[in-house]
């Protein structure tokens, strides 16, 4: 049961952007934008670092739904997905990805965490400023749903089917409040 | 100097804001929603929450940024938000901003940190679904803001009298239409 009183049968953030739609609609908008919107990340690595904070995070609805769609958008490469969360040290991974989670994974910890051996590092192996910028930004909004949905205790689904059928839209039509 | 290249006159998430203008419109948009729309929270409390999980997040670009804004609603002085922060348990603010400020505190750690109990308890002291609602999504909203302040390594000027000018700025022209270079 969650903390408030939600629609019951609708699993984690949608029942919270149902339950308050003028704050659901941002959040989507600004989902959307971070995860499709053009950057110098592929959409597939974009949803690997979420599922990646959300997994450090523990938050199962998050990390198994952006799990299921980091491996609908990575299609014949999807066994990685399992990989990184699993350890991502001993992912095969590109050195630009890894040094990527690495400043992803501190951003968790905390902003100030983040420190600039961690960003040379990165740069090192091929960042760009966007690619510093996008990830920052994506594992830091992962720390606001993921504190969102398990704040207010949503219905967490526990059949993986649930899951891919989450991935297979989200990879599809991308974050839209629309059935 | 922050970690990307942004036009370091623009502190904190201004020069971020400035980079990257189309997230920034969901952002502005979030917060304008969170904390400036009609509410059964007042503006002031709105604000003291997002000052409060900052001041645990040790950003302190936010939380003066936040804090300023805070005041100038509160029509109080920075040291009484400093008390606020500090120790909010025994301030003069209300019991059911307490109960609020509690289940903050807990989001600001985890998501799954937050009780029943913080939760019951808040009700008793008259909080609503929507109260309980919006102040774990601020909380949860400033634990993005703060990293995304801190984790790309921006500027923060250190004069505390900088945020106060610009608190009632913000307080009277709000966040939806911001420009990051004013």
């Amino acid at each position: 049961m969650a903390h408030i009183s939600v629609s019951e049968n609708i699993p984690g953030i949608r029942s919270l952007a149902e339950f308050r739609p003028e704050t659901g609609k941002t959040l989507y908008a600004l989902a959307q934008v971070l995860l499709r919107g053009e950057s110098p990340l592929t959409p597939a690595e974009r949803e690997l670092i979420a599922s990646f904070v959300s997994t450090g995070n523990q938050c199962k609805f998050c990390a198994d739904s952006h799990a299921a769609a980091a491996r609908a958008l990575y299609k014949e490469d999807r066994d990685l997905v399992s990989k990184v969360l699993q350890d991502a040290s001993k992912a095969h991974l590109s050195p630009k990805i890894k040094a990527l989670l690495s400043i992803a994974d501190k951003v968790r910890e905390s902003g100030k965490a983040v420190s600039p051996e961690l960003i040379k590092q990165a740069r090192r192996a091929g960042a760009g400023d966007r690619d510093i910028h996008d990830t920052v930004l994506i594992a830091a909004a992962f720390c606001m749903f993921n504190r969102y949905v398990d704040g207010l205790a949503t219905w967490t689904p526990t059949d993986p089917k649930a899951y891919e059928e989450m991935g297979e839209r989200l990879a599809t039509k991308g974050y839209t409040l629309n059935k | 100097m922050a970690y990307i290249k942004v036009d370091e006159n623009l502190p904190g998430i201004r020069g971020l804001m400035h980079f990257r203008p189309e997230t920034a419109q969901p952002m502005n948009d979030l917060a304008e929603a969170l904390l400036r729309s009609e509410n059964s929270l007042s503006c002031g409390e709105r604000e003291l929450i997002a000052t409060y999980v900052s001041y645990l997040n040790d950003c302190f670009f936010c939380q003066n940024a936040h804090g300023g804004i805070a005041q100038h609603y509160l029509q109080c002085e920075v040291s009484d938000i400093d008390k606020i922060k500090e120790d909010y348990r025994n301030s003069g603010v209300s019991d059911k901003l307490k109960a609020l400020l509690s289940i903050a505190g807990s989001v600001q750690k985890s998501g799954k940190s937050v009780t029943e109990e913080q939760v019951n308890l808040a009700r008793k002291e008259g909080a609503t679904d929507r109260e309980i609602h919006d102040t774990v999504l601020i909380a949860a909203a400033f634990c993005m803001f703060n990293r995304y302040v801190d984790g790309l390594g921006t500027s923060a000027p250190a004069d505390r009298d900088f945020y106060i000018k610009r608190g009632k700025q913000r307080a009277e022209e709000g966040y939806a239409h911001y420009d990051p270079r004013n």
